[in-house]
């Protein structure tokens, strides 16, 4: 058992992978010897060298463009967006290059390779630093797409993205880098598309991604203190999106919140409401409500930032309000 | 590396081999082209007649393992790093046999097993993409050389500028190749470049030689083929070539190329690769009637080629949705 912050298992989690198969090389702007400008991967250019631990320039198509090749020739790259914002920069190489390439070869090309990047807001970088942008990973087929909430599934989520033949966008959450968590020793490896209860409950299910997870949990203390059972459920994985874990738990609650961190309109709760909507509207007993940032870009301020983004009384008042 | 020096030694084979190359890289493309005006490539079609010296020269120096990326003016290079004319042109015609099932199409040919790494429809995409296989053969110790083709518009977007310094700054073993057919699309390079050569002219800022080759001519381009493609083999880095050629035909199907002025069509029509070389070859003694000889060869492969995608089945309606995942199937939730 070790004590690792969210930040420090991020080069754990790596490591662990590099360790394991010398096809897993590592990428990005200032990664190697500086150890990553959020020091999420300090040690590993000491660890494993120059030839698999790369600092490029910056040049974000370039990245991108290198692990597709990378992948495309033997290799099983994580490449490195320093800040999720900055998939604007490479949509090309993402969405249309990495995204497709399988299918539109009719299988003859697979790109086991992982886009790993810094996510989300509550740090007061302002609006091009500070984005939650799973959905837009989610939107393009071809692409899967995890966001851990803990520590330790920044570990089993990354081994499961990097042992996965598919290209895996991995959002790990800035506001998260403090996060102290107890992982077991030994190997750690999930599997995509499982989501986990992390709170049960009967009343009403609350259903979070990333740093929304924790939000959601304080809600649920805070929602029983209320005689309200909520019970929380962590996505994790967005595609594949374990639907059954959902869709069992609004069936036995009859109320669906969705907490997300990103603006409002198609934001990942949107498809999770539409399919909930679809396939056990009538064992829902209310509205399924979305609870989310307003369809605003994020504000640098604290303040307003803190009043965009979903907060445990939000929650809690929303939920109060509609339950 | 200098310019070439007349007194590269090509053999004789060799030179059959470029022959043959554009011959059959010619004949796939007017069947292309002729089949779409039969209706039956669905789409568009960007062709290459007229810059088929450049595919062969430098195909002819490569070996089995190597990697050619290509734009979506691909059928040539494709087509000579070993693909059947039957699977490029099934694949233009969106058939069951073409080289991507019908997923494709004419703009993304592609048959990794023999290291035709795919034709990228999007200017300047794959670029980035054959650094990284470059940097990944040299990691593995492979041997391999990355060959990466572009037109001479690509050199204005971004991934041009990030993907040649980033392989010059690996010495990655790759191969850059810039096709100047002196029009981006419609409108003339010239316009939109304030140097002459939109990639030759940009090599110094990226540590690279100045490399400018008679694009038309197969034996000038093979052995800067050869220079460029040995360099990147023993580990001294990428290349920067410009080859100056012409595309015979438009943009794309949808282009006459009105916007070319006559007489500078015809000249280019007289510098036709396949006429120059033809010409090079008797003049060095080879029997015409062994010139006429393979020339028929590559009809009769292409017309065989033509009725085998014809006779292809159209794609399988259950195969819409297979192959977006390496389980073979596109499932998304449980």
């Amino acid at each position: 058992m070790a004590e690792l912050t969210y930040r420090t298992a991020i080069a754990y989690a790596i490591a662990q992978e590099m360790e394991r198969d010398p096809r897993v090389v590592f990428i990005g702007e200032d990664v190697g010897a500086a150890g990553g400008v959020f020091k999420t991967t300090v040690g590993l250019f000491e660890r494993f060298g120059p030839d698999r631990v790369r600092d490029t320039p910056i040049s974000e198509q370039a990245i991108i463009g290198a692990i597709m090749g990378a992948a495309m020739n033997g290799l099983r790259p994580i490449g490195e967006l320093m800040f999720s914002d900055f998939l604007a920069v490479t949509w090309d190489g993402v969405a249309n290059q990495i995204a497709k390439t399988r299918y539109m070869t009719g299988g003859q090309v697979t790109l086991p390779l992982v886009i790993r990047t810094a996510n989300g807001g509550g740090t007061h970088f302002g609006g091009q630093h500070s984005q939650s942008l799973e959905n837009w990973a989610m939107a393009v087929p071809g692409l899967k797409v995890v966001a851990p909430a803990t520590t330790r599934d920044v570990v089993g989520l990354m081994a499961a993205a990097v042992r996965d033949d598919d290209p895996v966008v991995f959002f790990d959450h800035k506001r998260l880098y403090t996060l102290k968590e107890d992982v077991p020793d030994g190997e750690i490896v999930d599997v995509l598309g499982k989501a986990v209860i992390r709170v049960t409950g009967s009343d009403v299910t609350l259903v979070a991604l990333a740093a929304m997870v924790p939000v959601a949990v304080e809600a649920a203390a805070r929602l029983a203190e209320s005689g309200v059972s909520a019970e929380v459920i962590d996505v994790r994985s967005l595609v594949p999106l374990d639907t059954a874990t959902i869709l069992e738990s609004v069936r036995r609650t009859g109320r669906l919140f969705t907490v997300e961190e990103n603006p409002r309109l198609c934001g990942w709760g949107a498809e999770v409401a539409s399919i909930a909507a679809e396939e056990c509207i009538w064992d829902l007993d209310g509205p399924i409500v979305r609870i989310t940032t307003p369809h605003i870009p994020l504000p640098a301020e604290a303040g307003l930032e803190a009043l965009a983004i979903p907060s445990v009384e939000r929650v809690v008042r929303t939920v109060l309000s509609t339950a | 590396m200098p310019p070439p020096t007349g007194t590269f030694e090509i053999t004789e084979a060799t030179r059959l081999l470029l022959y043959q190359s554009m011959l059959r890289a010619r004949a796939l493309e007017k069947k292309a082209y002729d089949l779409f005006m039969e209706g039956l490539v669905q789409g568009t079609t960007h062709l290459g007649l007229g810059q088929e010296a450049v595919a062969a020269g430098f195909a002819a120096a490569l070996r089995p393992g190597d990697m050619t990326f290509a734009t979506y003016r691909g059928h040539n290079h494709m087509l000579l790093r070993g693909m059947s004319m039957a699977s490029i042109l099934g694949e233009c015609a969106a058939r069951a046999n073409g080289c991507c099932a019908g997923k494709g199409g004419s703009m993304h040919v592609t048959d990794v097993a023999k290291g035709a790494m795919g034709s990228y429809a999007i200017v300047g995409a794959h670029l980035p993409v054959a650094v990284g296989a470059a940097w990944a053969g040299a990691l593995r110790g492979t041997g391999q050389v990355a060959l990466c083709f572009f037109g001479d518009g690509t050199t204005n977007i971004g991934t041009f500028h990030e993907a040649v310094n980033l392989a010059a700054v690996w010495k990655a073993p790759v191969v850059f190749v810039c096709e100047n057919n002196l029009y981006m699309e419609y409108t003339p390079i010239s316009a939109v470049i304030p140097v002459q050569h939109p990639a030759a002219d940009r090599a110094a800022a990226y540590g690279l030689d100045r490399i400018i080759v008679d694009g038309n001519d197969a034996d000038a381009v093979h052995e800067i083929a050869v220079a460029t493609v040995g360099r990147a083999r023993r580990g001294e880095g990428p290349s920067l070539v410009e080859a100056l050629t012409y595309r015979h035909k438009g943009h794309s199907r949808a282009d006459p190329g009105k916007y070319r002025p006559d007489e500078e069509v015809a000249a280019w029509l007289k510098r036709d690769p396949l006429l120059i070389y033809r010409s090079r070859l008797e003049a060095m003694g080879f029997p015409a009637s062994v010139l006429d000889e393979m020339e028929a060869l590559a009809e009769a492969e292409v017309d065989a080629a033509a009725d085998e995608a014809r006779a292809a089945p159209l794609p399988d309606p259950a195969t819409l949705t297979t192959d977006l995942w390496a389980n073979g199937g596109s499932e998304w939730r449980n």
